[in-house]
């Protein structure tokens, strides 16, 4: 019992089971006062849902969970939040139309006559603001301020409801290499002042960074949790993962041929009808990669999808091959040879409740040796698709079998599989590693530099720098829908893409920013 | 195995259905097992009644099987008996118009049939595809279009003058066989003839394959250059001329002439019913349709004969329906059930 009084929180057997997926197996977790510990754990492997069943958004099935001593049933967020417990979900839970301040005291309004006090509110945003160093500008509406900024106010609302308790949800992904940066030296700061933090996440290098001690979570269960100091990376990984990873990609020079694919200013819109491409144009040769660096929503997606002719350009070309596709239909790109692996292999990249020989077939389903006519062999489809399977590891029973019921990184090397051995020059990967594990990741991307070496283009998108750096021949900076900058990748770091991705240093935000 | 815990649910919900059909007539002071026996005597009691049933069996399948392969799609045809009316009409108009070889004249009738329904389902595709207005309120209102536009049509320009509002008896050549003293005729073959084409097309082509694609993720079908506007047409087109190829059956199998309509008969929607308890499958589809023919079958000789209102049937009917629509729930039972065995799935 003395001991748990020093804990910020414990969690003792929690185990936690939705239909079909144990999410947590008999976990136990602790926090100590004013230390950041790092929850590290793949996509899918229970990290989210043991902080929901502190936060109170879950019921753990079995377990106990103690508060600062004290043995609490969180059944909703509010016992939590009374209790000092704040949690920053991954996707920010804030009014777009009210200022900073409204967002911050809201459900905590100090009023006056009734109304809500705005410049009580604002004042008491300032003083809370300054005292932990989290730069905001109370007056301005959450929908014009940035991403990080967003962040900020989401942890200042935690504050205001008199956190000492912070859950940050993979809090790094939507921010530029300079903006981790700050983030690291807020949590600092916020523990420095006796606050604890937990913090989501699966990149290594954070918890390397920032972390006091680390818990690896490996499919609803606890590997171990250790001391951040004395562990490696490839230590982490190894545990994350359960077998010996290779961390760093290796790749030899590139031998670029010739142009492969040109695009010039291309002009697009997103779903909403707002320019997202406003004159894109960069060229890919045969036989190197070029990487796409960027903030999420800066036209990446965008770019990817009148590659392959899923959305009309509104002007611009994109000439492949010696020939203007820009109008083409999906179809007919597929045809002229250009390979695709979509940023949501759920939703794009898969028909989830096809078989996975269906799956394998999509875009050649039509064409000879899997058609002739109207009719499908499925006998030589099988034929076919059992070698793929075999070639790209894909680990499942059988062919026939539901693409939903494999893991992500088997779904993902479904897709690979699909795409790389049809006829193409051009391979577009947008994302091609997101929410798969480790060990799939070192697979995807040798084979993408396999790819490259074959002779093929490659245009990778990713959100993920560390790859970006890892993989491409040469780097691209896409920033509110153009091409800001082009560089080779041995002229590239972390510090130079960053500023482009955050607009090359003459961002429009308001206060906070870039030091 | 597998298909065979396929069945379970509609199985349970045809179950479910006689027994609360039972206990209605236990309210209403009436017999459950004379009424029943009854039911069950009037189709496998004689040859003339089995073959009847075949006959009420005949355009269920087809309807069904419209329904089906919408439904693969992911369209809703709610427009079978208006597709059923125009291709009723327009096979009728060619059965009597002209004379022909039967071997020309029946290919000739039944492809009017075709062409008609599916167009008519064919144009609320188009209009879903190009225009995005959904499928149930154009194939809704376009019943109502081609309710009146055929009975005006056959009550008008295409009337045999006389007492009956219909059209002429088509010509002989183009009558579909009948078992001699019977009423059931070819139509049933063609009927399980379709079923097969619709099971081959599903599961064997790059048609299906690319309809069952849109059906279940088009943006992944799209992906994968599949163009979804055609796919929707075309699903509707198909969907519609199996709903139309019931009419022209009814007229060259049954009636020899079209009587005009004063309503909507109600197979399309019995067809939404069948295709439900079958699910979506052909073969299901037949075996669905046999029922629901059973019971249309049965009802009248359940009224005359057990005193039990024909009306009955529709509430079992409703029944079924109800808990074939329900299925989610038995899942859920039944998956619950698994779990407290201690079946876990790995994670992600």
């Amino acid at each position: 019992m003395q001991k748990k009084e020093m804990l910020a929180v414990e969690m003792i057997n929690i185990s936690k089971e939705f239909p079909g997926v144990l999410a947590n197996d008999s976990v136990n977790f602790s926090l100590a006062q004013g230390e950041i510990h790092a929850l590290l754990g793949e996509n899918g492997a229970g990290k989210t849902t043991l902080m929901k069943c502190l936060y109170g958004l879950y019921h753990p099935d079995a377990g106990e969970i103690y508060i600062k001593g004290k043995r609490f049933n969180v059944t909703s967020p509010n016992i939590a939040i009374e209790n000092g417990i704040g949690m920053v979900h991954q996707h920010f839970m804030l009014i777009p139309p009210f200022t900073v301040a409204e967002n911050i005291v809201l459900g905590r309004e100090p009023r006056k006559n009734g109304m809500l006090d705005q410049n009580k509110a604002i004042l008491e945003v300032e003083e809370l603001s300054h005292k932990y160093g989290l730069n905001v500008e109370p007056r301005a509406k959450v929908q014009d301020i940035t991403v990080s900024m967003q962040q900020r106010v989401e942890i200042l609302k935690t504050l205001y409801r008199g956190a000492d308790i912070l859950i940050l949800d993979e809090p790094t992904a939507v921010l530029t290499p300079q903006e981790v940066k700050e983030l690291i030296n807020i949590m600092k700061n916020l523990t420095s002042q006796g606050k604890s933090i937990i913090f989501i996440t699966h990149k290594l290098k954070e918890v390397k960074a920032i972390s006091d001690r680390v818990t690896v979570i490996r499919r609803g269960k606890v590997i171990d949790t250790v001391e951040t100091a004395g562990a490696t990376e490839a230590g982490l990984a190894k545990m994350m993962v359960g077998r010996e990873v290779v961390l760093q990609v290796e790749k030899g020079q590139a031998a670029p041929g010739e142009i492969i694919l040109e695009v010039e200013s291309l002009k697009a819109k997103d779903e909403r009808g707002l320019p997202a491409l406003t004159g894109t144009s960069f060229q890919v040769r045969r036989g190197e990669i070029l990487g796409i660096a960027g903030v999420d929503g800066n036209g990446q997606s965008e770019l990817a999808e009148t590659l392959i002719g899923l959305k009309r350009p509104t002007g611009g070309k994109i000439v492949f091959n010696g020939q203007d596709i820009a109008n083409f239909s999906t179809r007919e790109i597929i045809e002229a040879g250009v390979s695709f692996i979509p940023e949501d292999r759920q939703k794009r990249g898969l028909v989830l409740d096809f078989t996975l020989y269906e799956n394998l077939i999509m875009g050649q389903h039509y064409r000879p040796p899997y058609a002739s006519g109207i009719n499908i062999n499925y006998r030589r489809v099988k034929k076919e698709v059992q070698r793929l399977i075999k070639e790209f590891d894909v680990r499942t029973p059988g062919e026939d079998i539901l693409a939903r019921a494999l893991s992500g990184g088997n779904q993902q090397k479904v897709i690979l599989a699909r795409e790389f051995d049809r006829e193409h020059d051009l391979l577009v990967a947008v994302q091609p590693t997101s929410g798969v594990d480790v060990g799939a990741i070192e697979f995807i991307h040798n084979r993408i530099i396999e790819q490259r070496d074959n002779g093929k283009a490659v245009v990778l998108i990713s959100l993920e720098l560390d790859e970006i750096l890892s993989l491409s021949d040469r780097i691209a900076v896409i920033y509110e829908g153009e091409i800001v900058a082009i560089m080779d990748s041995e002229e590239a770091n972390e510090d130079k893409l960053g500023l482009l991705m955050a607009g090359a240093g003459n961002r429009k935000e308001m206060g906070g920013g870039v030091e | 195995m597998k298909s065979l815990s396929k069945l379970i649910v509609p199985v349970i919900a045809v179950i479910f259905g006689l027994l609360f059909g039972a206990v209605f007539m236990v309210i209403i002071g009436k017999d459950p097992i004379l009424a029943y026996q009854v039911l069950w005597n009037s189709s496998f009691g004689s040859m003339r009644g089995f073959f009847t049933t075949l006959v009420n069996t005949t355009p269920l399948i087809f309807t069904g099987l419209a329904v089906a392969f919408a439904f693969r799609t992911g369209l809703f045809n709610i427009g079978g008996d208006g597709q059923f009316l125009v291709a009723y009409t327009a096979t009728a108009w060619i059965g009597f118009i002209i004379q022909l070889p039967w071997f020309i004249h029946i290919p000739l009738a039944l492809l009017a049939g075709i062409l008609a329904g599916g167009v008519w389902g064919g144009f609320a595709g188009y209009l879903k595809a190009k225009l995005g207005v959904h499928e149930v309120i154009t194939s809704i209102m376009m019943n109502y279009i081609s309710l009146y536009l055929t009975s005006f049509l056959i009550g008008g320009p295409l009337m045999k003058p006389g007492p009956i509002p219909a059209t002429p008896r088509i010509f002989a050549s183009a009558r579909l066989w009948r078992i001699p003293g019977s009423r059931l005729n070819l139509g049933f073959l063609l009927a399980l003839l379709a079923a097969l084409l619709i099971y081959y097309l599903l599961w064997k082509t790059t048609i299906g394959y690319e309809v069952r694609a849109v059906g279940l993720n088009p943006k992944g079908a799209e992906n994968g250059g599949i163009n979804i506007a055609r796919n929707m047409v075309l699903a509707m087109f198909i969907s519609g001329a199996l709903a139309g190829l019931a009419g022209s059956v009814q007229v060259m199998g049954l009636q020899h002439r079209a009587y005009q309509p004063f309503g909507l008969i109600g197979l399309g929607f019995t067809g939404i019913a069948v295709a439900l308890l079958g699910k979506n499958h052909p073969a299901g589809i037949i075996l669905a349709a046999f029922l629901f023919g059973i019971l249309s079958r049965g009802a009248n000789e359940m009224q005359s004969m057990a005193g039990v209102p024909k009306d009955l049937i529709e509430i079992i009917q409703a029944i079924i329906i109800f808990f074939m629509a329900a299925e989610y729930v038995f899942t859920l039972i039944l998956r619950k059930k698994k779990k407290k065995k201690g079946v876990v799935a790995n994670v992600e």
